[in-house]
């Protein structure tokens, strides 16, 4: 349990002057991370919005020791930091408590570092990945990623008479790294702040990898005003389409089971990219994407079940 | 106040530091310089705070994209309007009950 008053007195834990968008949400799931941490950190990064707008030279918004790589290695990079830690330690050169975190899109973790990922958290480095999720490569223009859902319109699955919008369903990342068998793996939302710190604050205890999905509503790639960025994350749990869960060494927990499931058309046309969904003879695809929101949370329901 | 230039030398000693200057592999020597850059010019609504409604809830704190709520000894003291962009999200989470923010046009203030 996260306390507002204890974690604010850790003062600014991202400095000001960084260049995201007004209303940009990866910031403020930044802050609550970084807020969550009572060790120092070494942080890594993969190519993003986030390196993009907080390291333009000579600024930076970081106060912990920050290292880039580039898209693909995100996670090799800080697990090779975890690993000279480690070596060191054993030696006795080195005795301070120091735990990494590395942050990546879903570009940089779902495509282009799944590899890399994939790599750390078998290898058993002590350290935590989070992936912030906008669900599309914003950074450089609105592209489809893997995590982009069934139907949104990017610059690459355009809305044309032949086709409207991305064909294929969204990968689901987290199911993959369970599937790694590591000791924690969540899915969390910046605007359940204190889900998510408490969530980070178990990743970072377990002894081993952990990985943290984060769903980042953003504002220029799915086109909304900028004050609704947390409503969006509010919608996107309530409707079950990102549910909140942990997996602590294989046992699933549902941390927000909404009373009253909000239909999956409120929550995309608050959206400019699914607006073609409600235009009529698209009845269909709507009730396709609620029809596998509803599969992907019964399934995860019965899995919690199953212990 | 400018200052004469007599010669060649005092406008090359004002110059900017060259490539040889920077540190090896670009690296950034301390950490949060990025407070130095003011992105409150980005702003076009002002947020203002009223103390009186204020109940130090802190959730405009933690859900602030900019870090621009200022916050001392877990109270609200105000917002770092050199930093601010305005995005709003403070007077949107702001519970119902209190509503201690109001946006306002910045061309309100402007000349004031």
């Amino acid at each position: 349990m996260a306390n507002l008053k204890e974690l604010s007195k850790k003062g600014k834990t991202l400095a000001s002057g960084h260049r995201a968008c007004a209303g940009c949400t990866f910031p403020i799931i930044l802050r609550q991370v970084l807020a969550a941490a009572d060790t120092p950190l070494v942080c890594g990064s993969a190519t993003g919005c986030m390196e993009v707008t907080t390291t333009i030279f000579p600024y930076t918004s970081w106060k912990t020791p920050f290292i880039h790589s580039a898209f693909e290695n995100a996670a090799a990079t800080i697990s090779g930091v975890e690993a000279a830690y480690s070596s060191l330690t054993r030696q006795g050169k080195y005795d301070k408590e120091v735990k990494f975190i590395t942050f990546g899109g879903d570009g940089g973790t779902y495509d282009i570092g799944l590899q890399s990922l994939s790599g750390a958290m078998e290898r058993g480095h002590n350290m935590l990945y989070v992936c912030y999720n906008n669900e599309a490569y914003m950074n450089t223009g609105i592209q489809r990623s893997s995590a982009t859902p069934k139907g949104a319109e990017t610059t690459t699955t355009p809305i044309g008479k032949a086709r409207q919008g991305k064909q294929q369903y969204k990968k689901d990342l987290t199911a993959i790294m369970v599937a790694h068998n590591i000791p924690y793996v969540a899915q969390a939302a910046p605007s359940h702040w204190n889900d998510l710190i408490t969530k980070v604050q178990k990743a970072l205890a377990v002894d081993g990898p952990a990985f943290i999905n984060v769903l980042m509503p953003c504002r220029l790639g799915w086109s909304f005003q900028p004050q609704y960025g947390m409503q969006m994350a509010r919608d996107a749990v309530n409707s079950c389409y990102w549910p909140l869960y942990e997996v602590e060494n294989g046992v699933y927990k549902i941390n927000s089971k909404p009373k009253e499931k909000l239909p999956i058309a409120e929550f995309l046309k608050k959206q400019t990219k699914f607006r073609h969904m409600f235009k009529p003879g698209n009845e269909d695809k709507l009730a396709d994407l609620q029809a596998e929101v509803d599969r992907r949370w019964e399934a995860l329901l019965k899995r919690e079940a199953m212990g | 106040m400018a200052t004469d230039v007599k010669s060649k030398k005092d406008v090359e000693e004002k110059k900017e530091p060259g490539w040889k200057d920077l540190p090896i592999g670009g690296l950034i020597e301390k950490p949060g310089t990025s407070e130095a850059y003011k992105t409150g010019d980005w702003r076009t609504q002002r947020p203002v705070w009223d103390s009186e409604k204020c109940i130090n809830c802190l959730i405009c704190w933690i859900y602030c994209p900019d870090s621009a709520v200022i916050v001392e000894d877990g109270k609200v003291k105000g917002i770092d309007l050199d930093h601010c962009k305005g995005c709003g999200i403070c007077a949107q989470e702001c519970p119902p009950k209190c509503k201690a923010y109001t946006m306002v046009n910045e061309s309100e203030f402007r000349g004031k």
